[in-house]
């Protein structure tokens, strides 16, 4: 094994002459030194009748080594005086005819950052909107035309692959779900009858929760996580098939992507986010019940009595109403999202977490257009 | 047990590695000297990629030991074990490339980690070793999706030999690549062995590439080596899967 030493790089200047001689192990290994002794090495330029570099004595080379000397021969070549290499041994030879064919490395272009170039960048996030929006009404149409096509055909429904989901956004996210819904369901009721209790008004935290849980909370609050667990699910999965060209192996077989991945996906969130929502109301009205009677003072049968008058089948019918459309949305988004990841991980990265955050800033704009929507109808 | 040669910069000592109920290397001797090129070939399933994954640690064996610059992997501590690292490169059967990154950035990341050296060196050294790959300097700033296979395994290459390394794994490195882009990449990688006496050890599936790169064969079947030796040895042995593989009608295609 080769001897790894420090190397070295001499210089005598005789006359009009400069010979410098390198010695040691010019490798990768000593490579910050190196390249200080070549900096230094190149200041000597200037004009000169010969300039000789003696690599002889260079016990290690490679092509770090090779290409600095290479580099010092080329910036000591001025004035139509070539710097001559000497003492090349066999074994190194090719390696530094390898780097001689190496052009100047062109500079790593960095945009400088300018004001114009600011205002560009707001402009077209603001036209990016736009096509935002645009993609997602392109997708909605997708889906409908996919559906109409299998309603004609029900034949080519995928009823495995729906099931297949089903279970997984729907089954597999009950226990999360129904906790935390039970959770927030016994800290409304807590709240409520703290701040109340001021007035003597604890019986209408049941009123506050009633209202509350099955028009609002409820469902907004299970659409939520639902974007957060399934939609972020839906982009990773279509955006890692998009990398690997799955997407396009499907549509070269002559399948829709459409029909085969995104309508069953669709029509699962869609059937069960209401089945949620209901299952979260109802965890939050019991956790709720609980905290008013162990909190509170409410016992059950008062509790349920003022329940029934509080509210009405209208409240319910609210909140799984709005259930199926915010699902849709939180699938368009996460679809689109997942089908415009590009070849790299960061991309998959970028387009999962602005899944989320757009699948849920839908479903919050949905739930205000809902309620001017409800309270002009009178429901 | 074989003896020892001396220059032997891989040595494989009763290896066994085993995934679930299945034993895939069983009691595997190899030895791979110094500034050669080792074909490694043998059925599909064979346990050709476990065997070099076991070799740099990526998969965990039963029983045996395995040294690499005649230091054992096992007794090595840290600090060793990222020195023997540094001293070696590996190209990744489907490359591997960091796809946020750059060409440029996929090249210059293992030299940033290792090395103190200048932007200015960094960017340098990258074209060199791009232009020693036979890839022009106006890749360096594509992203890894931009690239076409054969382009994704140079730059593989290019980042395998980023550290100069003595020693250098690749994994199947012309699959996927036409007949001429391959023929290309034997050429590069004995033209590189040459320039900078790197030892290689191959996994292949290619022929071509044995005939032509190659200096040895080790051929694997049963969990074993059951035979290693020039490409002569190879024509010449009277194993059943031996006789199939070099003497089948794909093989005399190339000989011929």
């Amino acid at each position: 094994m080769i001897v790894a030493n420090d190397p070295t790089l001499e210089h005598i200047v005789r006359g009009n002459g400069l010979a410098l001689s390198a010695a040691g192990s010019w490798t990768a290994r000593f490579a910050p030194e190196l390249e200080q002794l070549v900096l230094a090495a190149e200041r000597l330029s200037g004009t000169r009748a010969n300039i000789f570099i003696d690599v002889s004595q260079v016990s290690g080379l490679d092509t770090f080594g090779a290409w600095l000397i290479e580099r010092l021969r080329r910036n000591l070549t001025t004035g139509g005086v070539e710097a001559q290499i000497s003492g090349l041994s066999v074994n190194y030879s090719s390696l530094v005819d390898e780097v001689r064919r190496v052009k100047a490395a062109p500079a790593d272009a960095a945009e400088p950052v300018t004001f114009s170039g600011m205002m560009e960048q707001i402009g077209r996030s603001v036209a990016g909107t736009g096509g935002t929006l645009l993609s997602l009404v392109d997708m909605l149409g997708a889906v409908l035309a996919a559906a109409g096509r299998v309603m004609r055909h029900p034949r080519s429904f995928r009823l495995t692959s729906t099931v297949h989901h089903l279970e997984q956004v729907c089954w597999r996210a009950v226990p999360i779900v129904v906790l935390i819904t039970f959770l927030i369901g016994c800290i409304i009721s807590q709240q409520g009858i703290f701040h109340f209790r001021r007035f003597g008004a604890d019986i209408f935290v049941v009123d506050m929760l009633g209202v509350l849980v099955l028009r609002e909370i409820g469902v907004l609050l299970v659409a939520i996580m639902v974007a957060g667990r399934s939609g972020s699910a839906y982009t990773a999965e279509l955006g890692s098939m998009k990398m690997r060209e799955e997407i396009d192996a499907l549509r070269t077989m002559g399948f829709d992507p459409i029909e085969v991945l995104i309508l069953p996906r669709m029509l699962a969130l869609i059937l069960a986010l209401p089945i949620l929502a209901f299952l979260g109301a109802i965890a939050a009205l019991y956790g709720g019940g609980l905290v008013a009677w162990g909190y509170g003072g409410v016992d059950p049968e008062a509790f349920l009595l003022r329940l029934r008058d509080a509210i009405s089948i209208d409240h319910f019918t609210v909140g799984l109403i709005k259930a199926p459309v915010m699902a849709a949305v939180i699938g368009i988004v996460a679809c689109v999202e997942g089908l415009a990841v590009q070849g790299s991980a960061e991309s998959l990265g970028q387009h999962t977490t602005s899944s989320v955050v757009k699948g849920i800033f839908f479903v919050i704009v949905m739930d205000g257009v809902f309620a001017i929507f409800f309270a002009s109808i009178g429901m | 047990m074989p003896p020892a040669t001396s220059d032997a910069i891989i040595r494989v000592r009763d290896i066994t590695v085993q995934f679930g109920a299945t034993r895939v290397l069983d009691g595997l001797n190899l030895d791979v000297r110094r500034g050669e090129i080792l074909g490694f070939v043998g059925p599909s399933g064979a346990g050709k990629s476990v065997l070099t994954r076991t070799i740099i640690g990526l998969v965990p064996k039963l029983s045996g030991r395995i040294e690499v610059f005649g230091i054992d992997l096992d007794s090595a501590d840290s600090r060793q074990r990222r020195g023997v690292e540094r001293r070696w490169g590996i190209l990744f059967q489907q490359g591997a490339l960091f796809s946020s990154l750059t060409v440029r950035q996929n090249i210059q990341f293992p030299v940033r980690e290792y090395l103190n050296v200048s932007q200015r060196l960094l960017d340098e050294i990258t074209i060199a070793k791009l232009g020693m790959v036979g890839l022009k300097p106006e890749v360096a700033d594509r992203f890894p999706s931009e690239l076409s296979g054969g382009m994704i395994k140079r730059v593989a290459l290019a980042r395998a030999l980023a550290l100069d390394p003595e020693l250098v794994f690749l994994d199947e490195p012309t699959s996927g690549l036409d007949p001429i882009g391959a023929g290309d990449f034997d050429e590069l990688v004995r033209t590189l062995q040459r320039t900078l006496g790197l030892t290689v050890f191959m996994v292949t599936h290619d022929l071509d590439s044995l005939y032509t790169a190659c200096d040895r064969i080790a051929v694997l079947g049963n969990g074993k080596i059951i035979a290693a030796g020039s490409i002569a040895d190879m024509q010449a042995s009277q194993h059943p899967w031996l006789r199939a593989y070099f003497h089948g009608k794909r093989a005399r295609a190339v000989v011929t």
